[in-house]
């Protein structure tokens, strides 16, 4: 017979009443808030009778468009928290000097620091990277879906695990304070005994599955699944880039499934690959992680490229310059983004050769960068450049990122590295690129692709705030953390002796208040743009006079997407259909074969979570019933043989004619 | 813009950048003066195109907006050999220039290379040995084991001014990284292996020191003060250690490396010979099971009280404390 303590730790394993920060009067008004708002909006969702509608439309959807919309929309809301966690470092290090320390202490500071890296990229840049690729690429190269339409759904809600699982850990028990890469010996478990490491190794490792499986998703639908006569030469270039960026995930990601694991061993089996007693090696974990991370960092800038190349045609009113060398330029970046990760700790002490080799590998990768550039740049000169929004993020990037290039290469000079590393001087050079690159570009993707998604354009005065409040605020917020960095203010600090810092400190909090206002702007922008929906409907397809396959069928497209598969001739294929007077075909439609919506893909990665939680907890018998449970659920899928069916012809005849309907009422 | 005012445009931001106290722009020794060079020098390269660049988006941008009829519009123009070619040369001549700099300037530069010269034009002069310091980083502050001298100090660190300084670094828990910003640039501190840093500090001053590596609860108190002082201000230093201080033996050690935060200075007159080395290689306890030398201690690393290691790259450390300098 199990004693009662016995029972209760079977049942709870070490989780307690202590387990929840209740001493914290932060975390506890934020819990109110939080559980205010949910249940408010479970309410509405209730009360407007919207469950059936949410699951059967949404949940189970496989339809890789509802897909991305959903990726986008979890993107944007880990973005509220992630700048949340932003905004009180901003206002910590801008208080605590001197005898005040601030109002966040150490233990909090740590966490949140940690929690702010590892939520804004993977669970805000890496989901909006991948629901950007899964929304426009097939649409792109003229695809019904992608190649796997249920992993799709897996992955996404796997990813959605993974994020809940660090949305847990704020209000049960705690997150890491290691660090957003968790570095052993620190993150070992005589260092950092806690749950918190533990949430943070199972909520990447079961959000890594998600991008693992939606990386080979996308890889295979694009090698696959291309239109008829689309060679790779003719794809477009953020198809190109999407290319790129699923190789690097696909390689790159198991380096940091691998190395989790085995940080997850040495916590959990007591092996000593990373300890240092027993022939442990803390400098092996340093290396794997950094051989998954700096691709990581390719895999968000890559599609941002995309973007901008797809942006600034469009605009220019010109075909984009060089196409063929913004190809190989991205394909370079590629192959090299596997070569230079030792430069993320030059500062360990490897050999001057060592050092220098990654040090002069890390320089050339801005060659092909540069290039792209220019290609950008010559892709204005000579146009008619339209200063619709995506544009205008377009020049603010290419303004804004070579700065941050150019630190970039300057901390891949050793010596300079050994001075700035791990300075707010790096802080503002990655903030510079990330923000400057990858943010910027995925708000020029989402103001370019929305009207294609929701059938109406998003409002551009409010665009035009959240712009100019993002991109000001950006300057204000990160100049001075150069200047600190020069000044030798490391990073991760909660608290300074110097007086003579603050005054940077207040201007970097002062340019985060300024984002604020810009996010502030960007959720305005949603509601108003939703109210006038009318107003701002795209009738066309086409609303930019864009180049590309996804502008010649309706907004947003229908289930099936084309109800003819296009053949292409020539990048900017849509460009040249319309050039050469493509007319619509209005007859002769064809029943389409289409995949059935699916809950499985929910249903295993709440058991995902189930487990994730458990293994956390150390409660061993769950962890094995949800795991079993999983287990069951996906071999019960494989025997769910009723997975597809036809849109009749008739069908598709009604939805071709509705549209051409429109169309013509709006000649 | 002509390389001459752009030159000079950069040397008064860099004054001003020296006169808001950014001490790397500003540094006091030899090798952190060398580094501020290198920095000033790649920045100044790159500069070279970066200009161009946003000052051509800016004019690009402004001058073929749509509303501009004027400017020459031709909607087919999508390539150009001569062009394509020279936007990829521009930036690879660049990189080949700031890779040469790079090579160089590494070897140069390496903290483990024993130290040539003791600033621009001042060889180290053939009699002058380098100071012993061995750093331990601590939960959370930082140990200094002077063994010439015989003493050790917490948070606090001193060295004559232009006389050669080796440091041998490790850590006893988690990494930290030993950075003088105004000295030279940082080192990692690992547990269970040792790092180098060859530097010198070439005015007296007061300079800031601290971890620039995240290790815990109380990182951000890890800071000490680095104290750069004429050779008798040096052994006036010595001596007060001397005086006020206890003893460094294994328990004493034991006590210090328990974690605490914002550690007040403190002096050791004396120290147990081969402390460093047991912290290293994890035998401050003989027993404890994870103890490198109880497992391996190669001939020539036995020696233990070699003072100095030979010069470049080989220290004196027990063969399996690993040796993270692999060239």
């Amino acid at each position: 017979m199990l004693s009662h303590p016995d029972l209760a730790k079977l049942i709870f394993g070490r989780l307690s009443l202590d387990s929840l920060p209740l001493h914290e009067p932060i975390v506890v008004y934020t819990f109110v808030a939080v559980a205010i708002g949910a249940i408010a909006l479970l309410g509405a969702i209730t009360y407007y009778k919207l469950w059936g509608y949410l699951w059967h439309e949404w949940f189970t959807s496989i339809d890789h468009k509802k897909i991305g919309i959903m990726y986008m929309i979890l993107g944007f809301v880990m973005l509220l928290r992630g700048f949340s966690d932003a905004i009180m470092m901003r206002g910590q290090q801008a208080v605590s000097f001197g005898a005040s320390h601030g109002y966040l202490p150490p233990e909090h500071y740590d966490q949140v620091f940690t929690a702010h890296g590892v939520i804004m990229i993977f669970f805000v840049a890496m989901p909006m990277v991948t629901g950007l690729m899964n929304f426009v690429m097939p649409l792109q190269i003229g695809a019904r879906d992608v190649a796997f339409p249920f992993l799709n759904n897996f992955s996404f809600w796997m990813t959605v695990a993974g994020a809940m699982l660090v949305m847990c850990s704020l209000f049960i028990g705690e997150f890491a304070r290691t660090g957003w890469l968790a570095y052993p010996p620190l993150s070992d478990i005589v260092s950092s005994p806690d749950a918190g490491v533990d949430y943070y190794i199972w909520a990447l490792q079961i959000a890594g599955v998600g991008t693992l499986l939606s990386g080979i998703n996308l890889l295979v639908t694009i090698v696959k699944m291309r239109a008829p006569g689309m060679t790779l030469m003719k794809m477009p270039v953020f198809t190109w880039t999407a290319l790129c960026t699923n190789v690097l995930i696909v390689a790159a990601f198991p380096v940091l499934t691998a190395v989790l694991a085995m940080l997850a061993l040495d916590r959990y089996a007591g092996t000593n690959f990373f300890t240092t007693e027993l022939g442990g090696n803390a400098m092996m974990y340093v290396n794997l992680i950094w051989i998954w991370g700096h691709p990581e960092v390719y895999i968000l800038i890559l599609p941002a490229f995309g973007i901008f190349s797809e942006v600034t045609a469009t605009f220019s009113r010109k075909p984009l310059f060089g196409y063929a060398s913004m190809v190989y330029a991205t394909v370079v970046i590629t192959v090299l983004s596997y070569l230079v990760w030792l430069h993320h700790f030059f500062t360990m002490g490897s050999g001057a050769s060592v050092n220098s080799f990654f040090g002069i590998t890390t320089m050339i990768i801005s060659i092909p960068t540069g290039a792209k550039i220019f290609n950008w740049l010559f892709t204005m000169y000579r146009g008619r450049v339209d200063f619709e929004l995506p544009m205008m993020w377009t020049v603010a990037f290419m303004v804004t990122f070579v700065i941050g290039g150019m630190t970039g290469v300057l901390l891949a000079v050793p010596p300079a590295d050994f001075s700035l590393h791990n300075s707010l001087f790096l802080i503002a050079h990655f903030h510079n690129v990330i923000i400057g690159g990858v943010l910027f570009g995925l708000f020029a993707g989402i103001t370019y692709w929305f009207p294609k998604a929701f059938g109406f354009r998003l409002d551009p005065f409010w665009g035009k705030c959240s712009f100019w409040f993002w991109v000001s605020g950006f300057y204000f917020a990160f100049m001075p953390l150069y200047m600190l960095g020069l000044m030798g203010v490391t990073r991760r600090l909660s608290h300074f002796d110097d007086p003579s810092l603050r005054i940077w400190f207040l201007i970097a909090a002062f340019g985060a208040f300024l984002i604020a206002l810009g996010i502030a702007c960007n959720i305005i922008q949603f509601i108003v743009s939703f109210k006038n929906r009318e107003a701002l409907r795209d009738v066309t397809g086409d609303p930019w006079g864009g180049r590309t396959l996804e502008w010649s069928t309706s907004s947003p497209p229908p289930k099936y997407n084309f109800a003819f598969t296009p053949r292409i001739h020539d990048h900017d294929a849509w460009w040249m259909m319309k050039k050469y007077r493509w007319q619509r075909p209005l007859n002769g439609y064809l029943p389409i074969h289409m995949p059935h919506n699916t809950g499985a893909g929910f249903i295993m990665a709440a058991l995902s979570f189930v487990f994730g939680f458990a293994m956390i907890w150390y409660m061993w018998l769950l962890a094995i019933v949800a795991f079993v449970a999983l287990l069951l659920v996906a071999i019960g899928h494989t025997f769910n043989y009723d997975r597809e069916y036809y849109i009749p012809a008739d069908e598709v005849s009604r939805i071709e004619q509705s549209r051409t309907d429109l169309l013509a009422s709006h000649v | 813009m002509s390389m001459k005012l752009l030159r000079g445009l950069l040397v008064s931001v860099v004054f001003l950048l020296a006169g808001c106290q950014t001490v790397l722009m500003a540094p006091s020794g030899d090798l952190a003066v060398q580094q501020r060079d290198l920095i000033i020098t790649s920045t100044l390269l790159m500069l070279l195109i970066i200009v161009p660049v946003i000052v051509l988006t800016l004019f690009f941008a402004w001058h073929f907006r749509a509303s501009n009829k004027k400017a020459h519009y031709d909607p087919e123009w999508d390539h150009s050999t001569i062009l394509e070619l020279l936007i990829w040369a521009a930036p690879l001549l660049i990189i080949i220039a700031l890779g040469a700099i790079t090579w160089v300037s590494t070897h140069k530069l390496d903290p483990y290379r024993q130290l040539e010269r003791i600033a621009a034009q001042r060889p180290v002069p053939a009699d002058v040995r380098p100071l012993q310091v061995n750093v331990v980083a601590l939960d959370w502050k930082w140990l200094f084991i002077y063994p010439e001298q015989g003493i050790a100090t917490v948070n606090e660190l001193a060295a004559p001014v232009d006389r050669p300084i080796q440091f041998k670094i490790t850590a006893s828990t988690v990494m930290n990284s030993f950075f003088i910003p105004a000295l030279a640039g940082q080192i990692y501190a690992m547990p269970g292996m040792e790092t180098q840093l060859q530097a010198v500090i070439n005015a007296p001053g007061e300079f800031q020191g601290f971890s620039a590596n995240y290790s815990g609860h109380g990182f951000s108190g890890m800071r000490f003060l680095f104290h750069g002082v004429t050779e008798e201000g040096f052994a006036q230093w010595v001596a007060k250690a001397k005086a006020g201080g206890g003893d460094l033996n294994r328990d004493a050690y034991v006590k210090l490396a328990a974690p605490s935060e914002y550690d007040p200075v403190k002096y050791y007159a004396t120290v147990e010979p081969g402390l460093y080395r047991a912290i290293l290689t994890h035998c401050v306890d003989p027993e404890n099971p994870s103890c490198m030398t109880r497992v391996d201690l190669s001939p020539h690393e036995a020696s233990e009280g070699a003072a100095v290691s030979p010069p470049g790259q080989a220290s004196g450390m027990a063969a399996m404390a690993t040796h993270p300098h692999s060239d």
